[in-house]
């Protein structure tokens, strides 16, 4: 039989091509042209060929703030996945308190970034801060502004406070999912807490749990506005991760064509690895299968 | 291996029962032989599964004991009670292959590798999954599962008992049939206690020696599926077993007659003397003829299924139905039907009542 064309389907997608065209692409194709050229305002511009990518590639700055991303990236993730999961399976399953937990969960994830910011920067100060003050009266060295590690250590249990409950609440709807046949058949083949989570609990969660990692993996790698309240990227350099410096170069010092050519590479990197995070796992999952 | 016996045992899911209808499971005391294999019939929310989770341990009864052999187990958990479990969906170990799945059990309990490698080879024998063994059990289709299901349940040789809550709801027809056969033939090869927990009558009277019929919390028969179809103990028994059921009519009692509304007499065969309650008597659709004398019917219709047509009739202005051989001929216009001798029940309250004596009142 003819299959019949009816071309005219096209135009229903047009609203949206519109729409994303105004909102991402033409955005991203100024940022794009700045990559490019170099510019001295009065809407000059003057063809710079690959050059700010060349420049960006050998930046130590670069290497040293991609370093401390990926560094900040690896360990917030190593925390948060493992506490999410644990957090999730001591949640009470029904009831009244599920309902409590759920809600409590749920604040941190709705208070605005920089607000998470404020919170945090006033809560370690060493002046007048709940945290800062009391690690100070026993006995502590604690002083985020500045001591590097303790800038870190501030940096991080923040993201924790801010995002474990995001991995809590996605492992806890898995969890919910598993019908209680399963428990009641692991009690009788006699598996051990273990067992039962190695072989119920993790496979049913391992969907949610690969949206978890990626979705903190892209955050964090973009992180900006938190550490930038609370540790403004210092010590020095210590907390400057990729945004801060992007942002630093960019309006700070108006260096408009590198921080062009950085902000692609920076959105392809984050492409690059999201995609080879998702093939990876999802054909591990296609092997446990045998398929 | 065990004998079980429930012992004043019953069941409710609220804290502080009130009254009879709070509780799911009501008092009851039964004696389950050692490899016999029962099966739990009845309709949802008669509380057969709530039963099979006492059993198993899942669910502590509210009162009365529960006892394998001569030990109590009342309060023991399910790991303590060495029984196997077959549920209503599929649950399989999904990372696992399909050896390792069937192994699972024995492992646990820190069997020695060689055993279990024959133990398992065995088992994947009786449920026909050699040739799987070594695939992951996710992606299998749900009759599969079902299979490692089973066989999980059956790797153990010293169960005490294994427990089925309707294993076989999400399975083929023609699987079904088969798996059955070979359920009741590893019954018959090792002996298991088995129990069985079934809404479809069919399934239950294929496979257990005795057939357990539960109705609103209570057991109100256990016997052969042969004493289930003569002698229903209630009239909910003679309902739920045989299609269609059976028909009752209500009737008044006097001796060896029953005296229907529409003024019909019927012959009971044996002197019942008076019958207090409300009384009704209870035919099979099997156990009536139609023939030239006896009780005149109106035909309402006749349906064919097959094997036997079904007569659809009014007898004394309630509906009754009669099982006519499928070469009979058509009902003629005023038909009239009469029952097989020793064929008529007598109920009181829902309850069979037994004759005073066989013979006829004078």
């Amino acid at each position: 039989m003819q299959k019949i064309q009816n071309n005219r389907a096209w135009f229903l997608v047009l609203p949206v091509l519109v729409l994303v065209a105004f909102s991402a692409v033409i955005p991203l194709m100024t940022v794009v042209n700045y990559a490019f050229n170099d510019t001295f305002g009065n809407n000059e511009f003057f063809w710079a060929g690959l050059e700010w990518f060349d420049e960006m590639i050998h930046s130590d700055r670069l290497h040293a703030a991609l370093g401390r991303q990926a560094l900040f990236s690896a360990i917030i993730l190593a925390i948060e996945v493992p506490l999410g999961i644990f957090v999730a399976l001591n949640m009470p399953k029904k009831g009244f308190w599920s309902s409590l937990v759920l809600v409590l969960m749920a604040l941190p994830l709705l208070i605005p970034f920089n607000v998470v910011g404020t919170i945090w920067q006033i809560f370690g100060r060493v002046d007048i801060g709940l945290l800062g003050h009391t690690l100070e009266a026993i006995g502590l060295d604690y002083n985020y502004v500045n001591d590097p590690i303790d800038a870190w250590a501030t940096v991080i249990v923040m993201d924790v406070w801010h995002w474990t409950s995001l991995v809590a609440l996605l492992c806890y709807a898995g969890l919910q999912s598993i019908p209680q046949a399963y428990y009641q058949a692991a009690k009788i083949d006699q598996a051990s807490r273990w067992a039962v989570f190695r072989y119920i609990e993790l496979p049913k969660m391992k969907g949610v749990l690969l949206i978890a990692v990626l979705l903190r993996f892209m955050d964090s790698f973009m992180i900006y506005t938190e550490p930038f309240v609370v540790t403004g990227g210092g010590p020095g350099n210590a907390t400057t991760f990729l945004s801060i410096d992007l942002v630093k170069m960019a309006v700070g010092q108006f260096d408009l064509g590198p921080a062009a050519a950085f902000s692609l590479m920076y959105f392809l990197v984050i492409m690059l690895v999201s995609w080879v995070f998702y093939t990876v796992m999802s054909n591990m999952d296609k092997a446990e299968a045998g398929q | 291996m065990a004998r079980i016996t429930l012992e004043n045992l019953a069941h409710s899911y609220s804290a502080h029962p009130k009254s009879d209808a709070d509780y799911a499971l009501k008092e009851m005391t039964h004696v389950w032989q050692d490899g016999g294999a029962y099966a739990l019939l009845g309709s949802s929310g008669c509380g057969k599964t709530t039963l099979l989770n006492i059993i198993s341990g899942l669910l502590r009864p509210s009162q009365g004991r529960i006892l394998f052999g001569d030990h109590d187990v009342t309060d023991a958990p399910t790991t303590e009670r060495n029984i196997a479990q077959v549920f209503q969906f599929p649950v399989v170990y999904d990372t696992m292959t399909v050896r390792e799945n069937l192994a699972f059990p024995l492992r646990n309990r820190g069997m020695d590798a060689a055993y279990i490698a024959s133990r398992v080879d065995q088992i994947a024998r009786m449920i026909g999954m050699e040739a799987m063994l070594s695939r992951k059990a996710q992606g299998l289709t749900a009759d599969a599962k079902q299979k490692i299901s089973l066989g999980r349940g059956m790797v153990r040789e010293d169960v005490n008992a294994i427990l089925f809550d309707e294993p076989l709801t999400v399975i083929d027809p023609h699987m079904k049939w088969e798996l059955r056969t070979q359920l009741k033939q590893l019954h018959r090869q090792f002996g298991h206690t088995m129990i069985y927990v079934t809404h479809d009558q069919t399934e239950a009277l294929t496979f257990a020696d005795k057939v357990v019929v539960m109705y609103d919390g209570r057991v109100v028969q256990m016997g052969t599926p042969e004493e289930l179809f003569e002698t229903p103990a209630h009239t909910f028994v003679g309902y739920f077993i045989g299609s269609p059921g059976m028909n009752f009519i209500d009737a008044k009692i006097e001796g060896s007659r029953a005296l229907l509304p529409g003024g019909e007499v019927v012959d009971l065969g044996a002197n019942y003397g008076t019958v207090a309650g409300k009384t009704r008597i209870g035919i099979r659709p099997e156990h009536a003829v139609l023939s030239d004398h006896g009780l005149p019917v109106r035909v309402r219709r006749v349906e064919d299924v097959g094997r036997h047509r079904i007569l659809r009739a009014e007898l004394s202005g309630a509906g009754f139905n009669i099982v006519l051989p499928e070469d009979a001929p058509p009902p003629g216009p005023a038909p009239r039907v009469s029952f097989l001798p020793g064929k008529v029940g007598v109920y009181a309250d829902d309850w069979r009542v037994a004759p005073q004596s066989l013979e006829r009142a004078a």
